[in-house]
């Protein structure tokens, strides 16, 4: 019995030292060869697109490697923020987005990237789409480059509203919206008139409900920093968003993100979505959607006639951490040139073409008559987006879809939070806009003594 | 085997001689590796977690790290959402551990006895306790409990109608997930003491003409005691400080209404970036089931003092 | 021993009650019905992992129909799909972080549990509730200073890092489960090797061991459960290089677009080590968690 228990925890030991010793062996293996390149990106098809084409690179790149960390927006975003801020040094490239860039430039978290870029010839950032480079940019130097941009539109089953007789104005306002959705809302069928986005999240809920504010011409803020959330024309924003989803839009809204919704559009099951000029890449696409080809294209809905669509862009950027910053560089612009659009476009076919980044991509033949429909709405979109000015009235922040200012993460998480429940029928519209407005005089009290 | 200890009353070493001091030494040395080792991993960071709680330190602003002593804990005491949280993790627990007791027990009864197949049935009946908790708690979430697609509604729905049960019943639902997941755990244990039980007293009984029913009251229930009860304290242990399933099926939605207080500490420090809050929550939440642990532990639970039953 | 009424319903009981001679002569209707019984049970509870097998198998336009699919035609592409995405490598960060922390824990907790084994005393009880304590403390709070004082001795995204967190985590539960086994052993084997001495490690490990190793295994499997499963510290501690397999798993819920068959597939890959080892040594671990059973 004895014999037994010795050999088997002699085994164990001897196991357990094999793998050791084979772990130690890959690490010293690595230190020998070429540079590897850890990447924190959040997953989304147009990343794993890069991410199926990275051999390309690395061929081309024969001293550097690349391995990815993908994970879910907000888990990627913490880690990737939790990582920056502290130094901690765990990746080479990021994904960060123009939330994220200005702040961190300020912070000098990040790297100037424009001594980079003016070392690279045929790179053409001048071709990147105004507004976004903008956005990207810190004291007139790029600080990420972006690898898609978007704003935010109205997507529309053209199908069901020619069936119908009906017509979508191509600058409608939510009360058409409202209407419409009404039109064509049909629970019992399982045909919903408009699908919304109301999970909690400030990059989820908060993103289309912040243009509604916008678009109702409310402020987060006033200039004195006095919170304005329940203002009368916040509420009647938000009232508006909530009731419509809650009325004529999806059951479940409350946990649906873009994800979900693009599911259920393209499933066929909604006649309208509100959401990013970006979604066209799911719902046109042949392998997964069942409504290609049959959708229409409005601006973002505006009751002011100031145009109300987001401005959001996914960007890559490099931590001062970064010990190996050529070879970052190098990867970065690979993934953000025109070379890499053309590859995409052939490989891979042009419906995964990233979108709203370069103005090139829309002049080649394929991808312009594919994206015939919504891209030169996208591009209008985006320039039309104004961070610097998002509202009606004047505020002291910047950003039309968030406030870029470092405390809007958790602000915005906690408000989003409240505008879910609302959608969730657990509080109420007015409700929600109380203890927000309360979350946004916290913030806004460190702000008025600045 | 009827060992039973009272505390002494007098310390051990004292009045001992030196040989017998030196026995005692060689005795707890054994213990020594593990205690430090746990020391060293677990009271630092706890250490430097309540120094974090002293200080208001947003990660996202730097140069924001100041000196508060107990600002942070005071916004504890007033949070409301720290409230909800914490309703919605003793709901939980005690919901998990109680009705995954009760079904184990029953599944355990019912594996107790032999039947064709009995062990394949036991091979799958251990099996979602086996399932990583973020895979369960996916598959739940996305082909269960999914408003559209999922099973739940499909089978469901023609009883009680089209229920999204996700955002309806968010704190249910991952209950359901949960104990799905620890109802196994809790039968294995329970299974096991079955197994121990002596079985010439249960067949004397069945003899003497005793019903199944009184017979599992007075005999069975007392002898498993030792068992349930470990179940129960591990099993709420564990379950008290849930994670995955939360962060993957609902995100603590709609609102608060199923954030529990690990995943409502996760937000304040991942996605607020406020570390000194977050710590400060760590604290008290430390504190508090310190507390109730002590109380159950030594005055409910038997087993865990170390005085032994009669088998 | 005196018959006694029956209480208000038991726990599921679904055969009749019947005298016990009676049983004995017949025990065929009452096994099969009971049977029947809980096999319908062991299905109910087996089905969502079955579907999630079959989700594996389907394509992602399949996976999401309204109606639950169980006739389809079958295809290894999500498969494929999952193997090319590199989840060699985080099965081998799993499989050191599980192995070698399950084998410390051992190492380091069946003395310890030796040790408070031993005749009780008032410290037997707080080191005892010491140990649990440490798994009290919610590691989400704890996990920014662990973050910052790996970063500080640069052991961020490293899988040694990883076993040090997982046998401080399961050290409290092993210590735990290993004295109740040990506290079964009878006492004066216990005695014996007390008085041993110096030879205290020999009689351990060639008398009391070998008694304690239903037990042993039990508490390594469910340590070993633990550890291959565990999301938090790995998707937090690690990045590129140390990530293990919940964390691979985790990276396959896209932001855009059906992921469900997809997901299913890397689900199950990373499922079947641990389902497949709880199957294999579930009579092992049914008997050392019973480990009082003289048979």
């Amino acid at each position: 019995m004895s014999d037994r228990t010795l050999s088997r925890r002699s085994f164990l030991g001897g196991a357990a030292a094999a793998v050791a010793l084979a772990a130690c062996g890959k690490a010293s293996a690595s230190r020998a060869s070429p540079v590897t390149l850890r990447v924190a990106i959040v997953s989304n098809s147009q990343m794993d697109d890069a991410i199926s084409l990275s051999p390309v690179f690395e061929h081309q790149h024969p001293g550097i490697r690349l391995k990815f960390v993908n994970l879910p927006e907000n888990e990627a975003r913490a880690k990737i923020t939790a990582d920056v801020a502290t130094q901690g040094g765990e990746f080479d490239v990021v994904m960060i987005s123009n939330y994220e860039t200005p702040l961190w430039a300020k912070n000098g978290w990040i790297v100037d990237l424009q001594p980079y870029i003016d070392r690279t010839p045929g790179y053409d950032a001048a071709d990147f789409v105004p507004r976004i480079r903008s956005s990207l940019s810190y004291n007139g130097h790029l600080y990420s480059v972006p690898f898609y941009g978007e704003s935010s539109f109205v997507m529309y089953r053209k199908d069901l509203f020619d069936r119908a007789g009906v017509v979508m104005p191509t600058h409608p306002t939510w009360l058409d919206v409202v209407r419409l959705a009404k039109r064509f809302h049909d629970p019992r069928s399982g045909h919903y008139g408009i699908v919304l986005r109301g999970d909690p999240g400030w990059g989820e809920n908060l993103a289309p409900i912040d243009t509604v504010i916008n678009a109702f011409g409310g402020r987060w803020y006033n200039m004195r920093w006095e919170a304005q959330l329940t203002t009368p024309q916040v509420k009647s924003a938000v009232g508006t968003y909530i009731e419509t989803v809650r009325a004529y839009g999806e059951p479940g809204a409350s946990a649906d993100g873009f994800t979900e919704c693009g599911t259920l559009y393209s499933q066929g099951d909604a006649a309208m979505w509100y959401d990013a000029t970006s979604a066209t890449s799911v719902i046109e696409d042949p392998a997964s959607s069942k409504v290609v080809g049959k959708n229409g294209y409005a601006w973002a809905p505006t009751q002011t006639g100031k145009p109300s669509g987001w401005l959001y862009t996914w960007s890559l950027s490099m931590p001062t951490t970064c010990s190996h910053r050529q070879q970052a560089w190098e990867f970065m612009a690979w993934m953000t040139s025109k070379s890499y659009i053309e590859l995409v476009g052939h490989r891979l076919g042009w419906s995964h073409v990233p979108p709203g980044s370069r103005l090139s991509s829309y002049r080649i033949p394929q991808y312009r008559e594919l994206s015939r429909r919504y891209g030169p709405l996208t591009l209008q979109s985006i320039q039309a987006a104004d961070p610097k000015h998002p509202t009606v009235r004047p505020v002291p922040y910047t950003g039309v879809q968030f406030l870029d200012i470092p405390e809007f993460q958790d602000l915005g998480q906690l408000v989003s939070e409240q505008f879910s429940a609302a959608i969730a029928g657990q509080t109420s519209v007015e409700a929600a806009l109380a203890q927000s407005q309360e979350y946004a005089q916290t913030v806004g009290a460190t702000y008025r003594h600045r | 085997m009827t060992a039973v200890t009272a505390p002494s009353a007098v310390p051990v070493g004292t009045i001992r001689s030196r040989s017998t001091r030196q026995v005692s030494w060689s005795r707890r040395a054994p213990l020594l590796p593990a205690l430090v080792f746990v020391v060293v991993v677990t009271q630092v960071p706890f250490v430097v977690t309540i120094w974090y709680s002293l200080n208001s330190w947003n990660l996202v602003r730097p140069g924001s790290r100041q000196f508060v002593g107990l600002a942070n804990y005071v916004h504890v005491a007033t949070d409301v959402q720290f409230r909800t949280a914490l309703v919605n993790t003793v709901v939980l627990t005690a919901g998990t551990v109680i009705i995954s007791m009760v079904i184990g027990v029953a599944l355990a009864v019912l594996l107790d006895r032999k039947f064709l197949g009995r062990s394949v049935v036991r091979t799958l009946l251990i099996t979602p306790f086996l399932v990583m908790p973020v895979a369960a708690a996916l598959l739940w979430k996305t082909a269960m409990f999914d408003p559209t697609f999922g099973i739940v509604d499909y089978v469901l729905g023609p009883l009680v109608g089209h229920v999204v049960w996700l955002s309806r019943f968010p704190l249910a639902s991952v209950m359901v997930e949960m104990i799905w997941q620890w109802t196994p755990f809790m039968m294995l244990l329970v299974l096991a003491g079955l197994q121990s039980m002596p079985t010439d007293v249960v067949e004397a009984a069945g003899v003497d003409g005793a019903r199944p029913f009184a017979i599992f009251r007075e005999l069975t229930l007392p002898h498993l005691r030792r068992y349930i009860e470990l179940g129960v304290v591990l099993g709420a242990i564990y379950v008290v400080n849930e994670f995955d399933s939360i962060y993957m099926m609902t995100q603590g939605g709609p609102g608060v209404s199923s954030t529990n207080l690990p995943y409502y500490i996760y937000e304040r420090a991942f996605l607020g970036f406020d570390v000194g809050q977050s710590a400060a929550m760590g604290v008290v939440v430390l504190a508090g089931t310190i507390l109730v642990a002590t109380i159950a532990l030594r005055l409910i639970f038997t087993s865990f003092t170390g005085r032994e039953e009669a088998a | 021993m005196a018959a006694t009424d029956t209480l208000a319903a038991p726990p599921r009981a679904a055969t009749r009650p019947t005298p016990a001679i009676r049983r004995r002569r017949r025990p065929g209707i009452g096994n099969v019905v009971w049977g029947v019984v809980a096999w319908l049970v062991g299905i109910l509870f087996f089905f969502p992992v079955l579907w999630m097998v079959l989700s594996s198998f389907k394509t992602e336009a399949a996976a999401y129909t309204n109606v639950p699919q169980f006739v389809f035609s079958p295809t290894l592409a999500e498969y494929r799909h999952v193997f090319s995405s590199g989840v060699g490598s985080y099965f081998l960060n799993s499989a050191i972080a599980t192995v070698v922390s399950v084998v410390a824990v051992l190492l380091l907790g069946t003395p310890a549990a030796f040790a408070l084994s031993l005749r009780p005393i008032k410290k037997t009880s707080d080191a005892l509730f010491f140990f649990l304590s440490t798994k009290m403390l919610p590691i989400v709070a704890a996990i920014i200073p662990l973050f910052v004082a790996a970063e500080a001795v640069h052991m961020l995204d490293n899988v040694w890092t990883l076993v040090i967190l997982y046998t401080a985590m399961n050290l409290p539960i092993a210590v735990w489960m290993m004295r109740s086994f040990l506290l079964e052993v009878p006492s004066e084997l216990l005695e014996a090797a007390e008085m041993d001495g110096a030879r205290l490690w020999r009689s351990l490990r060639e008398v009391i061991l070998p008694v304690v190793s239903p037990g042993l295994a039990a508490t390594a499997l469910i340590c070993a459960i633990f550890a291959w499963n565990e999301f938090f510290f790995a998707v937090n501690i690690t990045a590129a290089r140390a990530a293990t397999v919940p964390v691979f798993l985790v990276g396959f819920i896209s932001s855009q677009g059906l992921y469900w068959a997809q997901l299913a597939a890397a689900a199950t890959i990373a499922t079947l080590p641990v389902v497949l080892a709880g199957w294999v040594a579930q009579r092992q671990l049914v008997r050392g968690l019973s480990f009082g059973a003289i048979k």
